[in-house]
């Protein structure tokens, strides 16, 4: 279980996450969701201990992430950030296979290459694994480090917008993955998301995030709901119930601060 | 190292390793039979006392100075650029070697010329400073260029360089300080080279280091997740970096742009894998510095050029092209 208690991050008088109190149970998908700057990439990295808190404290199955050992963690949890454009010229291959480095040392072993390969297939990147990252698409970058924190083959995995440069097939792809991380391999998978019909159908449980606070904690069924989103996004969302659950109908919507539809108010600024 | 498909690029590092392996092997049989007093191998056979002598006294250490400091500069420079992430950070941009010639200065003022200890000692710990501080100016400044960064240590050397200079002049030691700011292998006799095993040594521990050295090159985030302690690796890193060149300055001065030019090409070609990568650099570090003493012992024979003059033309010719490369190679993309 991840247990955030009480975590706080200040930057100066900005206190950008406030006091969060969140359980997270072993196993299943829990999206992470909230607009730009609401607090959730700095939470997120916080629990994956790239960066530390003002205040609060997060453990991990008992471990504090603060204090346990680096490489024991590693084995625990794994953690990727939002952006990821890095100019080593390393290939798919060799990077995927460093999600190995804490359980090998560098030395690989045969079970080590079983999920080096198994990752490199699950996100598509056979084609490419010889392949430099720098000569890389955004997209196909963003997967290879997908593939190298599955090698990692951690209990708890953190994703910070993994979507945010995949085409719709492979966002799909990606997804499914996350979802058999969780089904299969019995992982627990904490991701931010912005696309809230994607949560929906994806997770197990949504997390809102507003101005640093978790505002919304439920089924997606509980959380896509008009009311909750207006909440959290300050938008009127209308949602409607399909077969495969709500969605929200995020296009061709209106403002709920003072009321006016989006197109009429940029329209003033003609 | 690694199971899945694996066409150019992964096999790359062992053929330019064999091929690479094969030229240096050449060059140091040429290394070896070049010099004022001619030496063939009809000689040795021949049992000639006196040129076995001079192969023994003067070649072979020769020959084993060159090839240990030109691997380990070409790997200092190597593990610097990969921790710093910038592919113009070596020695010779970041004030390392400069301080470390600073250090021998202050040693020489204080303990005499002849303590070479001392002169070793106060050198490491100069170039350590030095590093440290270059780094700390990068990071309090918040330059992220990748040509300002080198630009700002080479100002950086500059400064450490002139007030090294001043020193040695008041102390009227200027002549002294010019065998330690240009690489020279002439005086490199049997009992006066056998220093630079100890960066041998290095070379070696940091082969011991290179995954670590690759993952704290992706920077810390990357680090941290795979549980590698960022900090840790980079001051471990630099503080192999700083011994090296340090004990280059001590035994045959400094060598210009090696560090640099080295790894540029090295990692162009096989990749930013230390482990694969680390051996390729350490071979190219050897084989660019013997080239250069050949031809600093043959351009004016039968008198020798420095080879650190040497070293700095082609070096420097070198370092031009890749930057234009680097600013055309940025266009394309
Ligand atoms: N290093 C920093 N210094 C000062 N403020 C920061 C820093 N990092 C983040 N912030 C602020 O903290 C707030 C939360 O940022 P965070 O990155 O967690 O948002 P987010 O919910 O992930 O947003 P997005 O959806 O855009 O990724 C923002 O207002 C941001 O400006
Ligand atoms: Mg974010």
């Amino acid at each position: 279980m991840i247990d955030i208690d009480g975590i706080t991050k200040r930057y100066g008088k900005a206190t950008v996450v406030d006091r969060v109190n969140l359980q997270i149970p072993r196993g299943g998908v829990v999206s992470l969701i909230g607009a730009n700057g609401a607090g959730k990439s700095t939470l997120l990295s916080m629990v994956g201990r790239l960066l530390e808190p003002c205040d609060g404290r997060i453990t991990v199955d008992g471990h504090d992430v603060q204090a346990t050992p680096g490489p024991e963690l590693a084995r625990r949890l794994s953690v990727l950030r939002q952006e990821n454009h890095l100019p080593v010229r390393l290939a798919v291959g060799e990077l995927v296979a460093f999600g190995r480095f804490p359980h090998s040392g560098g030395r690989l072993s045969t079970r080590d290459h079983d999920h080096i390969d198994r990752a490199i297939a699950h996100l598509d990147l056979g084609p490419m694994a010889h392949r430099r990252l720098d000569q890389l698409s955004g997209g196909q970058r963003q997967r290879a480090f997908i593939a190298m924190v599955l090698a990692q083959d951690t209990d708890y995995v953190l994703l910070d917008e993994p979507l945010n440069t995949l085409d719709m097939r492979h966002a799909a792809q990606t997804m499914d993955t996350i979802r058999r991380m969780a089904d299969d391999l019995d992982k627990t998978v904490v991701v931010v998301l912005h696309d809230v019909n994607v949560a929906a159908h994806h997770s197990d449980r949504i997390v809102a995030m507003k101005h640093g606070r978790v505002v919304a904690d439920g089924s997606p069924s509980e959380v896509v709901d008009r009311d909750v989103l207006r909440h959290v996004f300050d938008l009127d969302v209308p949602v409607s119930h399909t077969d495969a659950g709500p969605v929200a109908m995020h296009f061709g919507r209106a403002c709920t601060s003072g009321d006016a539809p989006l197109a009429s108010r940029t329209g003033e600024f003609r | 190292m690694i199971t899945v498909a694996r066409p150019a690029p992964q096999g790359a590092d062992r053929r330019y390793l064999a091929i690479g392996a094969l030229v240096l092997l050449g060059a140091a049989a040429v290394s070896l039979f070049v010099g004022v007093s001619g030496i063939s191998p009809a000689d040795l056979l021949a049992g000639d006392a006196q040129k076995r002598a001079v192969l023994l006294e003067s070649r072979i250490p020769r020959l084993a100075a060159i090839v240990l400091a030109g691997s380990a500069m070409g790997v200092a420079g190597l593990i610097m650029q990969g921790l710093t992430q910038n592919r113009f950070v070596a020695p010779s941009t970041a004030g390392t070697i400069e301080s470390a010639t600073f250090g021998v200065l202050v040693a020489t003022l204080w303990f005499g010329s002849g303590s070479v200890f001392a002169k070793m000692t106060l050198a490491v710990l100069f170039a350590l400073v030095g590093t440290a501080i270059f780094l700390a100016l990068v990071e309090r400044l918040r330059f992220s260029d990748i040509i300002v960064v080198p630009l700002v240590g080479i100002m950086f050397g500059a400064v450490v360089g002139a007030a090294t200079m001043f020193f040695a002049f008041r102390a009227d030691l200027l002549q002294t300080l010019s065998a330690w700011t240009t690489a020279d292998f002439s005086g490199t006799l049997r009992g006066r080279y056998e220093l630079l095993w100890l960066v041998g040594g290095l070379t070696v521990l940091a082969y011991r280091y290179a995954d670590r050295f690759t993952v704290a090159g992706m920077g810390r985030d990357h680090a941290v997740n795979l549980g590698v302690d960022h900090r840790r690796t980079v001051t471990l890193g630099l503080a192999l970096v700083a011994a090296v060149s340090a004990v280059v300055v001590v035994v045959v001065g400094a060598i210009p742009f090696l560090g640099l030019v080295a790894p540029n090409i090295t990692t162009l070609l096989v990749g930013d894998n230390m482990r694969r990568v680390l051996p390729v650099t350490a071979l190219s570090g050897a084989l660019f510095l013997l080239v250069c003493d050949i031809l600093s012992r043959t351009i004016r024979y039968p008198f020798e050029v420095p080879v650190g003059t040497v070293v700095g033309v082609l070096g420097g010719a070198v370092f031009v092209f890749l930057i234009f490369r680097s600013r055309f190679g940025a266009a394309a993309a």
